[in-house]
């Protein structure tokens, strides 16, 4: 026996050295006034981790080649200080240990000078210790979570959406006063995600002033025991911190149970077109489906913001639907450039973090974006959305508040025009 | 005398282990650790699958309690090694509750019992989230040494416990235990005339074979810094047997390059549809499924034209190689 | 109540799925010996060619055609090229033989379509009839029904009826008797493959829409189940598996009502662990040991 052992030890050996011999060079020549790891004089190298595939992949999967559009766009131009963006994608399906095995890829393989705009609640609090531990820039991410906002903690981590409790209290806040006596329910996504955007409903209706709770996991399509949970609690408003597909499989399990409250959604499972194809014929349900968003509306032609990102789609990713995905998408790619063009011509990690903190971000969301050296949250307000007559459209006015118990209160900031070049300078 | 020379391997192996690491990339320290994570549970299922003939479904699952017992001891007392071996117990436990239930089914029964294990696990997850906080998971914090780049770290660690699992599994399969397991594989009925008891070996087995498959899971949770149900899936039940067929059956070699296959072959394919800019969409799709097809259509071809799998081929080769020499 | 009885005729509903899938295994059990692990991989690949023919056609009733024919053309390739091969020495050798199959089929899938869930749409309203008020079942769970009870009338038919059936079951039980007689049964054994993989696409057909969309893993839990289902009835017995179906379709329906969807898979285990060491020839079965 001893020798299928030994053959044992031997393959281990080869199979080490063939990984030896494939690992090529060494490390990174370190700059001398930082860490420029995946820059060169020619090209940026970022990456991501994206649900292309999985439960979360419809609508979420159309957010990256939006982002790559916008950067295609700007090297198109010439790049940013001579150097053009590659924006590396990689799939992690919406699971959790994926995530962390395309990061570690990313980063030590691929050596990206910072991940962007990964995506997911559940996906990305699994990378935050890994990032930190390799003092990679983990800019803009693709979620709600309070986890992102901890400068003493994670202080490469920065925020991207309005935090889920913010967004909480913000539609709390319209229930309060739209729907004052109705029987107010939540179902939301078992993990940071669900329990933030809770936390934020109970800061303003009070903890009795939601009558029935509950959760849902992405790997179980089955929610009709929730649903009919809620019915059976005879909701009449039912918050949802869902992702598209949960929106739209909740929607469509309750009218099976003949079962219609007043639906108020996340911004995050909340865009019209990527809800109306998965509920297909059924997409007369979403009628008067309340939700909250901070940035262009994709049919606001009239914003020259719309206009402008509609026109570099049409030329960048023209086969792929214009909707809140590709508007969100263009976005945090015109925010990375903001970054970018902030951080100057040594780009190190350590200097675009400084120049992030420094603040000062304008663009085209309609809420202010609140970066500071002891603030790492996104965006810090929102509107009121309403689907009617096949179209879902901005109502109301602009609220912002904080995560804490700070009032909900109008935001009446203006928003500057954007850039004739389309780039920011 | 076969307890020496698996010491001296051993050895040796522990030696070559140091200095490979030394030399390696991060990226490759952490292939390298996450292949060491696996053969500790390739291992465990050669034993069952190859030596014991009983087949499990289940033994992603087994890495799962393993990986969770890892999460909480580490959150908890955080000392490494107590962990480790803490993970271990646990899994030997649970191992011995389906080895009892498993001596009593064969074949298609047995393999339908341990893909519902698999596929209950993940909803323990969800269904106790106060506990396993759901899919989200849970992180695993551990100190790095000042000393050592984490990932070299990660690879001794990983890599001397895959040792430490091969040598002391060898002398089990060298072992008189490791006979009877054999004669119960071959033939019952003949085993029982020898006087070997059949379902004793047979819940033995399962339990040997699945306190290496909980230290795996719980490397694997050490690698990740985190451990999530997701990272447990049926897939990963399915890919531990296609692993140990495709290596060899009934070989410890086998599973050595069982686990290598794991690490190496979505990694050679990634590359490869790297290589196929044409068309990203089309590169997307490729991406991960191109190895399963290969993991599958191999498997069904080891299965019909070479059942002894990749080791018995090397073996067949310098079989041949040493024959041509005495010919000399 | 309501809610008991909107979750009965749910459990109904998915039972009946569950008894078609069944019934496929238990097909391949009578004529091969042979659980049929990829069975589940089988059918999802048959509703993506039913997916992809309703996208060019625009009928979902082609579309269902197609996934039947191509089921019937998968059973019978999985025979001819790749189980016939098989050796029967160990039965663990066809059962992973099988598993290489399931993740060739689902890669191949995710190759082709890739791996994100492709919404697929249902012939018949999904909302529930009202009945006094109450939710009782939906036009989609009635032709769900329909379809399964008229599958399980073509299969008695099928085999206590026609000499076609009498020389399947001949093959299966006597080969060598049947072989001396003039049966063709290697023929028969095609045949019988291809009957149990379209059976089987048959209920991905009906189970698939009431999921979150179609995606090479879609099979995988209903897999589960049904083989649970089958082992209840016993793998032997055809009405077993219709009964176990519906049984199993009723307990996880109130399980997943009253304790939660994430406890389905849970007791499934509980379920097939109990029915296994309790009673392991199954409930219709005459067969004591379960040593196969």
């Amino acid at each position: 026996m001893y020798r299928t052992f030994r053959r044992g030890m031997i393959i281990i050996a080869a199979s080490a050295l063939l990984a030896a011999c494939s690992s090529g060079g060494g490390g990174q020549p370190a700059a001398p006034k930082g860490d420029s790891t995946g820059v060169t004089a020619t090209e940026i190298l970022v990456g991501t981790h994206q649900p292309l595939t999985g439960p979360a992949a419809a609508g979420y999967s159309e957010i990256s080649p939006a982002t790559k559009a916008y950067f295609d766009f700007v090297n198109a131009a010439g790049g940013i200080n001579g150097r053009k963006i590659t924006y590396k994608v990689m799939d992690d399906g919406y699971n959790p240990a994926n995530t962390q095995t395309v990061v570690r890829q990313l980063v030590l393989q691929d050596k990206v000078f910072a991940i962007l705009n990964g995506l997911g609640t559940p996906t990305h609090t699994n990378v935050l210790d890994f990032l930190k531990t390799n003092k990679v820039p983990d800019l803009f991410v693709a979620s709600g979570s309070r986890s992102w906002d901890q400068p003493q903690k994670y202080p490469h981590t920065f925020a991207y959406n309005p935090d889920y409790t913010v967004e909480g209290k913000i539609l709390a806040n319209h229930i309060k006063e739209n729907f004052a006596g109705k029987k107010v329910c939540y179902m939301g996504q078992d993990d940071d995600f669900g329990r933030d955007e809770l936390a934020g409903l109970e800061k303003v209706l009070g903890a009795s002033g939601i009558v029935e709770r509950q959760k849902y996991v992405t790997s179980n399509p089955d929610v009709g025991p929730q649903i009919g949970a809620l019915k059976t609690a005879a909701c009449e408003v039912v918050v949802l911190a869902t992702v598209p597909g949960f929106t739209a499989l909740s929607i469509g399990t309750a009218a099976r149970l003949a079962f219609k409250p007043q639906w108020v959604v996340s911004n995050v499972g909340s865009d019209y077109p990527t809800l109306a194809k998965q509920l297909g014929a059924n997409k007369g349900l979403l009628e008067g489906m309340l939700a909250v968003s901070y940035l262009p509306s994709p049919i606001d032609m009239s914003d020259p913001w719309t206009a402008m990102f509609k026109k570099i789609h049409d030329q960048y990713n023209g086969k792929a639907p214009f909707n809140g995905n590709a508007i969100y998408g263009l976005s945090v790619g015109y925010l990375f450039v903001q970054a970018l063009v902030a951080a100057g011509k040594d780009l190190t990690r350590e200097g675009i973090i400084a120049a992030i903190e420094k603040g000062g971000f304008k663009g085209p969301g309609i809420a202010p974006l609140r970066y500071a050296k002891d603030d790492h949250s996104g965006y810090g307000g929102q509107r009121m959305t309403k689907i009617s007559a096949d179209v879902q459209s901005y109502f109301g006015k602009v609220f912002e508040t904080d995560s804490e118990g700070g009032p909900v209160i109008e935001f009446t900031g203006e928003r500057p025009a954007p850039p004739t070049s389309s780039i920011p300078s | 005398m076969t307890l020496q020379k698996h010491l001296i391997f051993t050895a040796l192996g522990g030696i070559f282990l140091f200095a490979v690491t030394q030399q390696l990339e991060p990226f490759r320290n952490y292939q390298l650790a996450t292949m060491a994570a696996y053969l500790c549970a390739t291992a465990g299922l050669t034993i069952l699958t190859g030596l014991n003939g009983q087949i499990s479904l289940g033994h992603g699952a087994l890495m799962a309690v393993g990986a969770y017992t890892m999460a909480f001891a580490q959150n908890g007392i955080g000392n490494l090694y107590l962990s480790l071996l803490l993970a271990m117990l646990a899994t030997t436990a649970v191992g011995a509750i389906i080895g009892v239930a498993a001596a009593r089914l064969r074949g298609p029964y047995l393999a339908g019992l341990t893909l519902a294990v698999a596929l209950a696990i993940p909803a323990f997850t969800v269904t106790f989230d106060g506990l396993f906080n759901s899919e989200q998971g849970l992180p695993v914090s551990f100190t790095p040494p000042e000393t050592l780049p984490i990932e070299t770290w990660q690879a001794l660690t990983a890599g001397g416990s895959a040792l430490l699992v091969m040598f002391l599994l060898a002398n089990v399969v060298s072992s008189r235990f490791g006979r009877a397991m054999r004669a119960v594989r071959d033939n019952e009925v003949a085993a029982r005339l020898a006087g070997i008891h059949v379902a004793r070996t047979q819940v033995l087995s399962f339990v040997i074979s699945a306190a290496p498959a909980g230290l795996g899971g719980a490397l694997l949770a050490f690698l990740a810094q985190n451990v999530s149900p997701g990272a447990f899936s049926l897939t990963l039940s399915l890919y531990l047997l296609l692993a140990i067929v495709i290596g060899g059956l009934g070989n410890l070699a086998g599973a050595v390059w069982g686990a290598f296959l794991l690490v190496a072959l979505p990694d050679l394919t990634n590359s490869l549809t790297e290589g196929i800019t044409a068309s990203p969409e089309l590169a997307r799709k490729l991406d991960g499924n191109l190895a399963l097809a290969i993991f599958g259509l191999t498997l069904i071809v080891v299965m019909l034209v070479a059942p002894g799998g990749l080791q018995s081929l090397v073996q067949r080769i310098s079989h041949r190689i040493r024959k041509g020499r005495n010919h000399v | 109540m309501d809610r008991f009885v909107f979750l009965t005729f749910d459990g109904l509903s998915n039972g009946a799925v569950y008894a078609a899938f069944a019934l496929a295994l238990v097909l391949i059990w009578r004529a091969a010996r042979v659980v049929n692990f990829a069975q589940g991989a089988m059918a999802v690949a048959a509703a993506y060619a039913a997916y992809s023919v309703t996208q060019a056609t625009g009928s979902y009733w082609i579309g269902f055609a197609a996934a039947l024919g191509t089921g019937l053309m998968i059973g019978a390739l999985v025979e001819r090229a790749v189980m016939r091969f098989v050796g029967h020495a160990n039965p663990l050798n066809e059962v992973i033989v099988a598993l290489g199959l399931v993740l060739f089929i689902q890669a191949v899938l995710g190759m082709l379509y890739g791996n994100e869930f492709l919404p697929s749409h249902t012939p018949f309203s999904r909302n529930a009839i009202e009945v006094g008020g109450v939710p009782l079942l939906s036009r989609y769970d009635l032709f769900v029904f329909g379809a399964v009870a008229a599958l399980v009338l073509l299969l008695a038919l099928l085999f206590t009826k026609t000499s076609t059936g009498l020389r399947m079951r001949a093959a299966a039980f006597a080969p060598e008797v049947s072989r001396l007689l003039g049966v063709n049964v290697g023929g028969m054994l095609t045949l019988g493959w291809a009957l149990a993989s379209a059976v089987g696409a048959l209920a991905a057909m009906l189970v698939i829409p009431t999921e979150l969309g179609l995606n090479p893993h879609a099979m995988d839990l209903v897999f589960v189940t049904s083989f649970t289902a089958a082992v209840i009835g016993g793998l032997d017995s055809p009405p077993g598996a219709v009964t176990g179906g519906m049984a199993v379709g009723l307990i996880l329906s109130y399980v997943s009502g009253y304790l939660g969807s994430s406890v389905t898979p849970i007791a499934v285990l509980a379920l097939l662990l109990i029915v296994l060491l309790v009673r392991p020839g199954g409930l219709f079965s005459a067969t004591v040991a379960r040593q196969a």
